[in-house]
């Protein structure tokens, strides 16, 4: 998080300061680990044994906060019948299907819950619908859920979630958790005193994550261990609690809220997939909940149709809801990129991204880049992606000829942050509104401005088309006022975009809350969520009074969706009975006629805490008076998911594609057996052996930016970290014949990359099961992924070593752990890379 | 590296920046100002008491010193176009600037007495512009060591104490020498060299046993080498210029001119000299270079004061 | 001409200013929060214009961009181009830096953490320190008394400012400077070092370094103010147990009277590449003289007496 996340980190830093214990668990020693009160080194890819042993620890230590774990979270409520774990399946859950490597997700369900009751067309779309698209609407709630379950409160039930997760982590003991991850016992016992030490009435412990913890095969599952293991701590929706995602890019969460993902519309509503007859009500109906705030989907998405399509939107068109696109497939971009290199893509749009280099298995991406018809770049300098016709890795392989290549290539020079007005979305939620500060030079415009202009051009070349399929580009409104720069640019106001986001009431007046939010029209809203950020006609993002002259939680600093509530969740912050637990960790309380306190309560506020609601399919007036997670179906905290997961309701330990060692916990299975694979020769995968004896996971530097578009062209970072750099332990160093300094290079399957050693104690070997009832050394190796051929500092791209295997219900790759070999000197250039190349592959049997 | 030096370091990256003054222009600008020192003495006082060529020699050497001195001073500067700003200031507190102060007159006297002396016009105003020369000429021969002692650097500022004697018997002896080198070393010049010698040698001794472990970088390495060479021309110049006159003492007949070996005796002097010079300039080097110079003895003498304190609360 | 060693109340005033000058301003850099980051590097070369200069070996300035082959670290040191420079240390110590700290919480009884692995000592594990240099402003800087030009002056806020204009590049403050903080600047022959953003001082700014600094590790203001702070963070840490926490340069009675850019620091000073015991090198100035007028006397006794008695 130092890393990463520098100016974040000052937090940690400041929690530090007044006596929190700081614990880095982490493959590598960082900058984190360098001012953490504790560093473990882990294997890479074993994070759910640790979190796994971790929960056992609290279970089989009568460590779970009692009072919150039967009140607030699922843990009373029982499973079907027919639902098998892992302990009964030999590492499986029910439902799995080895043809197609999918689970059938049904028997995870609660019993007697009335999914299965309101079967027929309903299910069929809803089992549809769960393969691509359920894992991501969890992003602003719990998945949409229906019925009461029957649940036993004395948590004793042979099938309730408690005794389903005892037993699941059963054998996840710290003697395991050395076998798997590497971690001895005695650190492992004292992460988890630490832990349980500090989380309970009078205190709380916080997770913090990047994507250490999702680009793997299982990423979701470790977020969700760590969400079990929180949920069982009583440490969510609590001040100094929660479970961190640092997001990999400034305003990342901005594009999830308002997404940039295939599968998502504003506010993490599913985009409608192209089902026969499907009209508005009966998308909401599928796809609501009917308790809880998803409860008024409705209204949500009948204010996103009138903010994108205006007065051509009625009541009597559906409002327009036909115009929305409809999936028909995978389109995540993965699969989009190999359709390219098929040939049945025909243009590109790439955008503040750099897939020659940035993205898994960019020999790949490259392929799919070659076979476009055209390709629009926008970036702030010319990146691989848009020069890998010319001077790309495979040009110099003589894998591709640029005469050859038929893509044409448009590069847009793009307007940085600094050079336009907007907001930045973190990692809590929190809008940043940044102003201009310059001109942007030359031809660089920004995004908003390329974009107005090409809707204005595309909208003037369909103005007079009669053919039906032109009718969304027509009706779309799209009138947002200029304002021109002092270099004579017509920028679009984002002010006005951002109060097109807030919404309006039919009469203009900004909206101030998503409550006020219609299904007839009146109201207009281009992200239900981000409602309120116009409150009272002002730029509540753009606000900046410091921490020290307000309030604790700095609610007058920019503005946090939803409602400008810095904790979600907050009603867990007090009992059942209203109360906060204790009094140095209170935030919300009910007063005795409405919920009060440092923060703006997330819960009905009139709802009382011995509130019983009449009906269960009311949206937010279904909430009981007790029942904290108002974006869950049934108000709870899942320590076991019945829903929504496409690998599993409880996290399970499986290895990594590529994993030096045979899995401990489910000796049958190896990787997630759910995990998406794409075998093809230029995306093989590393066979276990003595071929590729070495783990390896990438990394980031504070140094540079992501696959280094921003930073490889800024000298006064380059010279802080100039070339690409191999991190290896003193250990592997003269194992391979390693010196600091020198040239190295590290060879996967895909390819070849090399970078200068460095040689540093801070890089662990780790001491793990090898699977046959001895131990055995693991090498890790540190690869960071800045770098590529363009720029002022140049390097091979990690991204070039990596596979492509994807996460189920994301569709992430897997960067953090895979299996290599490394070498001193530099890898064979030009042709000779090839051949060098095959030779490895053939060696380790992938080739004839 | 100094062997068996017990220290700790970042990386073993000199903690001082080493000068980034240049070579040769700063030690010839040691060497050359020390020269001309001398010889503007030897050449007033040769005015004093009828020595024509001495007086012309010691002149003319003193100008061609102190003017090429200046070039090399002016030719190291990293902005050699503002020189002037040299004179912008008179600070106390900074050698260079007092030597500045005492380079610009000389430069300026002992250039108009060579003037005169070659014009042949003006010898009053020769004379008394000799004579300033000869006022400074000292001065000249010192200062140079403060400029290199008042520093952080170790080979340097530990040795202040011997570091203007060595200079001085240096400039002794190779202002001597260079009376010898141009046939006019009979007699005081003669014996300035011989006590130059004598006092730069023993002055030099002197440095390598006081100042500590920087001595060891005065002994080995190429600084090492160089003093070893500059004592062993300027033991051997001694010895070339008092073997004529001795060879003469022992068979008690009337001296004779040997204008060879004054010539010899003179170029050992003066290479000794410059080589003296060369080798404090590099001894220091390898002392900035290197931070064992600079840790080790800093860490000696805070445990000193630590016991010292530690006796005293006793 | 002011003092040149020992304690020194105001060195601003001792310069020659009006008693109603601005007071002592200085940095106090905690390196027991520094991150790492270089944030202060970067914004220092932003706010000063700097070129990436890369490193040498004699800190920053070899004008090549490459590896150091020192870690983390690849701009080596401070330099005529390089204000601010982080160190990374690397260190195998102990196993105890972990010590557990008072929370006012249950007893954790810790078993003592070592690291996995076969090869390593049990006993040991890695510590990663981390520290921002700067100038010192000394409060008797050497490089400002030995400067022939008056090129580098004591300011009005008690900084010590290279004026860049007047500068003719001879080089003395150099190897002056008891820290090896002030270098020339290849290509353009002057000296540079920080100039704790005198511009931003008198617009009542911070200095770019300390503004940027995520962790405040970086500390900015008036001097005795950041002294007190300092005594209490050092007294926090060693109840903690943090016993290598030590204060540098922020002793008034110090070689060099006491820096005005000042550390917390969590080994000895020479781990960080900073001199354990500096002392501001004109402290011997006077007596240099002395023996330099003896030496001096010397020759022109010798020259003098080489004339007596000696028959033409």
């Amino acid at each position: 998080m130092a890393e990463a996340h520098p100016v974040g980190f000052q937090w940690v830093m400041e929690a530090k300061r007044r006596g929190a214990t700081v614990i880095h668990v982490d493959p590598r020693f960082t900058r984190t680990s360098a001012v953490a009160d504790l560093h473990v080194p882990i294997r890479a890819g074993t994070d759910i044994a640790f979190l796994g042993g971790l929960i056992r620890y609290v279970l089989e230590n009568d460590l779970w906060f009692d009072e919150y774990v039967r009140a607030y979270t699922n843990a009373p409520m029982i499973v079907r019948e027919d639902f098998r774990d892992t302990e009964d399946l030999d590492g499986l859950f029910s439902g799995y299907d080895p043809e197609t490597g999918s689970y059938d997700v049904h028997t995870w369900q609660y019993a007697d819950a009335d999914v299965e009751a309101s079967a027929g067309f309903r299910d069929e779309q809803r089992a549809m619908a769960q393969e691509h698209e359920r894992g991501e609407i969890a992003g602003s709630g719990g998945a949409p859920f229906t019925g009461t379950p029957t649940r036993d409160d004395t948590l004793e039930h042979p099938r309730c979630v408690f005794q389903l997760l005892r037993r699941h982590y059963a054998r996840y003991t710290p003697e395991m958790v050395q076998q798997v991850c590497g971690i001895e016992p005695d650190t492992f016992l004292r992460v988890a005193r630490a832990l349980t030490d500090n989380s309970n009435r009078e205190r709380t412990s916080a997770f913090c994550y990047a994507v250490g913890w999702t680009h793997h095969t299982v990423g979701v599952q470790y977020i969700r261990a760590a969400s079990v293991l929180q949920g069982l701590l009583g440490n969510i929706g609590r001040p100094g609690g929660g479970i961190l995602a640092l997001r990999g890019h400034a305003s990342i969460q901005g594009s999830t809220d308002i997404p940039t993902l295939y599968d998502l519309l504003p506010g993490y509503i599913p985009m409608p997939h192209a089902h026969r007859e499907q009209d508005l009500a009966s998308f909401v109906v599928n796809n609501a909940g009917e308790k809880g705030y998803w409860g008024h989907m409705d209204t949500y998405l009948v204010s996103l149709l009138k903010a994108w399509f205006g007065d051509a939107a009625t009541r009597g068109n559906d409002f327009c809801f036909d115009h929305l696109p409809r999936l028909d497939g995978d389109h995540s971009s993965f699969p989009t990129v190999m359709a390219q290199a098929r040939g049945e893509v025909p243009g590109y749009f790439v955008i503040g991204e750099n897939p020659a280099v940035g993205t898994a298995n960019s020999r790949q991406q490259r392929r799919g880049l070659a076979n476009l018809e055209w390709l629009v770049v926008r970036d702030l300098n010319m990146i691989e992606t848009a020069t890998f016709w010319q001077d790309g890795p495979e040009i110099a392989t003589g894998e591709m000829v640029t005469e050859d290549i038929g893509t044409e290539v448009f590069f847009l020079p793009a307007a940085n942050h600094t050079e336009k007005d907007g907001t930045f979305t973190n990692t809590q939620r929190l809008l940043q509104w940044h102003h201009k500060a310059v001109e942007p030079p030359g031809d660089c415009r920004s995004d908003l401005w390329f974009y107005y202009e090409l809707g204005k051009r595309l909208k003037a070349r369909v103005a007079s088309s009669t053919d039906p399929r032109d009718r969304p580009l027509q009706d779309l409104t799209w009138d947002y006022p200029v304002e021109v720069g002092p270099t004579g640019i017509a920028e679009p106001s984002a002010d006005a975009v951002l109060r097109e986001i807030n919404g309006r009431h039919a009469d203009g007046t900004p909206l101030s809350s998503y409550t006020e939010m219609r299904a007839d029209g009146s109201t207009s809203g281009g992200c239900w969520i981000y409602t309120g950020v116009y409150a009272d006609g002002v730029n509540q993002s753009a606000r900046r009074r410091p921490g020290r002259e307000q309030d604790l939680l700095a609610h007058e600093w920019g503005w946090a969706w939803p409602a400008n509530r810095r904790v979600l969740y907050n009603r867990a912050s007090a009992d059942p009975d209203g109360k906060p637990w204790s009094e140095r960790k209170k935030l919300v309380w009910w007063d005795g006629e409405r919920w009060t306190g440092d923060d703006v309560p997330d819960f009905p506020a009139t709802t009382a805490p011995g509130h019983v609601p009449e009906s269960q399919t009311a949206g937010a007036a279904s909430i009981a008076g007790n029942e904290p997670f108002v974006m869950q179906g049934d108000g709870r905290a899942w320590l076991y998911a019945p829903a929504g997961l496409l690998d599993g309701p409880m996290p399970a330990h499986y290895e990594p594609q590529e994993s030096p060692v045979p899995n401990a916990l489910y000796p049958a299975q190896g990787a997630n057996p759910a995990r998406q694979q794409f075998p093809s020769p230029e995306n093989t995968y590393n066979p276990s052996g003595e071929h590729f004896p070495y783990v390896f996971t990438t990394f980031r530097v504070t140094e540079h930016h992501t696959a280094g578009g921003m930073s490889r062209w800024t000298p006064r970072l380059n010279e802080l970290f100039p070339e690409m750099f191999l991190e290896v332990s003193p250990e592997l160093a003269a194992e391979r014949g390693l010196r600091n300094n020198d040239w190295g290079h590290v060879v996967t399957a895909r390819s070849a990359i090399e970078g200068r050693i460095v040689v540093t104690d801070r890089a662990t070997p780790l001491r793990v099961g090898d699977g046959n009832g001895g131990t055995r050394v693991i090498h890790q190796i540190g690869v960071p992924w800045h770098w590529g051929p363009n720029g002022l500092s140049t390097g091979d791209a990690a991204n070039e070593l990596l596979s492509v295997a994807l996460d189920p219900n994301v569709h992430i790759m897997e960067t953090k752990a895979a299996t290599c070999d490394i070498r001193p000197g530099r890898r064979p250039r030009g042709p000779a890379l090839v051949r060098y190349l095959a030779d490895r592959r053939r060696a380790a049997g992938l080739e004839e | 590296m100094v062997p068996d030096a017990d220290f700790r370091s970042y990386h073993d990256r000199p903690i001082i920046k080493p000068p980034v003054w240049k070579v040769p222009d700063v030690p010839a600008y040691l060497y050359l100002g020390g020269t001309a020192g001398v010889s503007a003495s030897l050449a007033a006082l040769a005015d004093l008491t009828g020595r024509p060529g001495l007086r012309r020699s010691g002149r003319l050497v003193a100008a061609a010193g102190a003017v090429s001195s200046v070039a090399f001073l002016i030719h190291d500067l990293g902005r050699p176009e503002r020189f002037l700003n040299m004179m912008r200031v008179l600070k106390p507190t900074s050698p260079l600037s007092v030597g500045s102060w005492i380079l610009a007159p000389f430069g300026t006297a002992t250039g108009l007495a060579a003037a005169s002396e070659l014009a042949g016009l003006l010898p009053g105003a020769g004379r008394a512009a000799g004579a300033a020369g000869a006022v400074l000429g000292p001065a000249m021969t010192t200062y140079t060591a403060v400029l290199l002692a008042d520093t952080a650097v170790p080979g340097w500022h530990e040795a202040y104490r011997e570091l203007p004697f060595v200079f001085a018997g240096s400039a002794l002896a190779s202002g001597g020498g260079a009376a010898l080198l141009t046939g006019h070393g009979d007699g005081p010049p003669r014996r300035v060299a011989v006590a130059g010698a004598a006092l730069e040698l023993a002055a030099s001794h002197r440095l390598e046993s006081r100042i500590g472990m920087s001595a060891h970088a005065y002994r080995t390495g190429r600084a090492g080498r160089i003093l070893r060479a500059a004592r062993a021309a300027t033991a051997a110049g001694v010895v070339a210029a008092v073997a004529g006159p001795a060879a003469d003492a022992l068979h008690r007949r009337r001296p004779r001119r040997r204008r060879l070996l004054d010539a010899v005796a003179g170029l050992l002097l003066n290479g000794g000299s410059a080589a003296t010079r060369w080798g404090v300039f590099d001894a220091g080097m390898a002392t900035a270079w290197d931070p064992a110079y600079t840790v080790v003895p800093q860490r000696e003498r805070l445990r000193r004061r630590e016991a010292e304190q530690e006796e005293r609360h006793e | 001409m002011g003092s040149l060693s020992g304690p020194l109340d105001d060195p601003t005033r001792d310069a020659g200013y009006p008693a109603d000058h601005p007071g002592r301003v200085g940095f106090f850099t905690d390196t027991s929060v520094c991150i790492g980051c270089k944030a202060c590097e970067v914004a220092c070369k932003e706010w000063n214009a700097l070129p990436a200069d890369g490193v040498s070996d004699r800190g920053a300035g070899g004008d090549v961009l490459g590896m150091a082959g020192m870690g983390y670290d690849n701009t080596g040191g401070l330099g005529g181009s390089t204000y601010r420079h982080v160190a990374f240390v690397e260190q195998r110590v102990p196993a105890s830096r972990s010590a557990p700290t008072d929370l006012g919480m249950p007893s954790m009884d810790l078993p003592g953490a070592t690291q996995s692995g076969e090869h390593r000592a049990d006993a040991t594990e890695v510590r990663w320190l981390m520290s921002s240099d700067v100038c010192k402003h000394c409060t008797h800087a050497a490089c400002l008394d030995v400067c022939p030009t008056g090129s580098l002056i004591r300011t009005e806020h008690g900084t010590v400012l290279v004026q860049s204009d007047i500068c003719n590049g001879c080089g003395y403050c150099i190897p002056a400077c008891p820290y090896g903080v002030i270098d020339q600047r290849p290509g353009d022959g002057r000296a540079f070092k920080c100039t704790m953003c005198q511009d931003r001082l008198g617009a009542g700014m911070a200095p770019a370094c300390a503004t940027a600094c995520p962790t405040e590790s970086i500390r900015f203001g008036p001097l005795d103010e950041l002294r007190a702070e300092a005594d209490a963070r050092l007294a926090t840490l060693q109840s903690h147990g943090v016993t290598g926490a030590r204060l540098y340069g922020r002793d008034p009675d110090d070689g060099v009277g006491g820096d005005g850019a000042f550390f917390l620091l969590l080994d000895e000073p020479e781990v960080y590449g900073l001199p354990p015991d500096p002392v501001v090198t004109t402290r011997d100035l006077p007596s240099m003289w002395r023996h330099a007028a003896a030496a001096a006397l010397a020759v022109a006794a010798t020259v003098g007496a080489a004339f007596v008695g000696v028959r033409r």
